[in-house]
């Protein structure tokens, strides 16, 4: 079943159109990567999904519910954390997650506050001021707020940006935690964020989509060559390699180190045509496309495999 | 609602706002009643008129500035998009703060009941003081507070900036309480004085310090009070246009 719809969705900023008649569906438990450079119209599409900003045209569900029409309902299964993360700086994290379940008017308050404080890793920090905390653990309490009344769908605008390499991994082991029953939509400029979390993933560019797949078929369906580096004891000459069929170009890149673009996977073939020289193989690698030159592809039209 | 109104009063109270406000009215309150010139001594009678006279002032001074922030500074924050994307409806935002800002008026006003004691205590004989026109003149004050405060939250809604959003709700209150009943001074209105006049806060306020609950002044605070607070509204989901 289909935890998000999002049907002909556009919205116009004046003259500018923000968000094009976009299409797509999000499946229930699926976290979905929201990838696009800035400016491209993610938080605009998680405003609007999240019944902030109301569409210029187009429709959306969540868990069912129209976001025009049944806004409240909507909005009591999502948990949104905003870009930039606001919050009420002289406030205490207790204080404000307990705001928050009163909004939802959740019953066994205290319990469920210190039960998601626990599990967003706030403990050592929650007697605090929020204004008191790092960047990090003001993340943890933005996290905190969209998660306590145990949404459905979980809307995360980047929820990793400026954080240091360690907040971000422990940021995103949070998010993977939760995100093992939720539907998870999160918005991001970075790649590895894409890899490492999200079963799916939707590119969007100037307000449109220009792809949305699975990771794994969008690193093997826009590849259109395969190349394969091999590294040698000793040096060979390159015809041995253009001798192997299914090899369309080699060239030497180091010393003992050779590039080959081939037309698939042909490793144990070229095994066996290197062997007979004296030359062993030490390594031989399959260069995976990564996610990173697809985006790049796909959101530079001037740019050409 | 419960939640918002709740979360605001913490506010008030957490931060120093509500002792500030509640500390400074009652000193100059207490100053303009019992020390400076003109005061109650002084009158001759025991009433509490200089108090009844002067709160409508100070009130706008004290309500413009606890009300300044309850829009203003979410919008800057972007926590007014945390607020929005709640479960609850715009206006329930907005009367969550509305009557949060309300209890703090109360809470200012509730003090000043000792003066009421003392000149009553004071009367000669004891007890002549006109109970009726102070009672009025506190339900008075207190709608009087109730449409600062509506004017208050509508100024903060249509500014992220917290002075700006001062200064406007500083006018628009100097405006309802005074301005009217100094137009119909002019000779333009000559023949509809009367209900230039009535547009005015001054003119129910004076009514109902009689001590006369005259429902048509009441309808009046009710129906300007949920004017400004259906334009706070409107102007939240101006978002939407």
């Amino acid at each position: 079943m289909e935890s998000v719809k999002v049907i002909n969705l556009k919205k116009i900023f004046g003259e500018q159109i923000a968000v094009n008649s976009i299409n797509f569906t999000i499946g229930e438990g699926e976290i979905v990567g929201f990838l696009g450079p800035n400016g491209a119209g993610k938080s605009t599409t998680m405003k609007m999904l999240t019944g902030f900003l109301p569409p210029s045209a187009g429709e959306s569900w969540v868990t069912g519910f129209n976001v025009e029409k049944n806004p409240l309902e909507v909005k009591r299964n999502i948990g949104y954390l905003p870009e930039h993360n606001p919050l009420y700086l002289d406030v205490y994290v207790k204080e404000y997650l307990l705001f928050c379940a009163g909004i939802f008017k959740l019953d066994k308050k205290e319990e469920r506050v210190k039960n998601i404080i626990d599990r967003v890793g706030l403990t050592p920090e929650y007697k605090k001021k929020i204004g008191q905390l790092s960047k990090g653990y003001r993340q943890r309490v933005g996290l905190a707020q969209a998660l306590i009344h145990d949404p459905k769908v979980l809307v995360l605008d980047e929820p990793t940006s400026g954080l240091d390499p360690n907040q971000i991994v422990e940021i995103r082991n949070v998010i993977k935690e939760f995100g093992k029953d939720k539907t998870v939509i999160l918005s991001t400029h970075i790649m590895q964020e894409v890899q490492a979390l999200c079963d799916k993933v939707i590119i969007i560019n100037k307000g449109v989509i220009v792809a949305n797949d699975n990771v794994q078929n969008l690193q093997n369906t826009s590849k259109t060559k395969t190349i394969i580096v091999v590294q040698l004891s000793k040096e060979i000459e390159l015809n041995i390699f253009r001798a192997v069929q299914g090899v369309l170009q080699a060239k030497r890149i180091a010393a003992n180190k050779y590039e080959l673009e081939c037309t698939s996977d042909i490793r144990e073939q070229l095994f066996f045509a290197v062997a007979p020289t004296g030359s062993a193989i030490i390594n031989m690698q399959l260069e995976q496309q990564s996610l990173e030159e697809i985006f790049k592809i796909l959101t530079n039209p001037n740019l050409k495999v | 609602m419960i939640a918002v109104f709740l979360k605001e009063i913490r506010g008030f109270f957490s931060s120093l706002i509500a002792y500030i406000v509640i500390i400074v009215f009652l000193i100059i309150i207490g100053l303009l009643t019992w020390v400076f010139k003109n005061n109650t001594f002084e009158s001759g009678y025991s009433n509490l008129d200089i108090l009844f006279f002067w709160s409508p002032s100070v009130l706008i001074f004290l309500i413009s500035a606890i009300t300044m922030r309850s829009f203003s500074e979410e919008k800057k924050s972007g926590t007014l998009e945390i607020l929005i994307t709640k479960p609850l409806t715009d206006f329930q935002i907005v009367l969550g703060k509305y009557f949060a800002g309300l209890v703090l008026v109360f809470l200012a006003l509730l003090p000043t009941l000792i003066y009421f004691f003392t000149v009553y205590q004071l009367g000669d004989p004891v007890g002549n003081i006109d109970t009726g026109a102070t009672w009025g003149s506190y339900m008075g004050l207190l709608w009087l507070g109730s449409i600062y405060v509506s004017i208050g939250l509508f100024s903060s809604a249509l500014t992220d900036n917290t002075i700006v959003a001062f200064i406007l709700s500083f006018f628009l209150c100097l405006i309802m309480y005074i301005a009217f009943d100094l137009l119909s001074g002019v000779s333009w209105f000559s023949g509809i004085d009367y209900y230039v006049q009535w547009l005015g806060i001054n003119s129910h306020y004076q009514s109902i310090s009689r001590g006369v609950l005259d429902t048509r002044d009441l309808l009046y605070f009710i129906s300007t009070t949920v004017l400004f607070l259906w334009l706070t509204k409107t102007k939240l989901e101006s978002r939407k246009w």
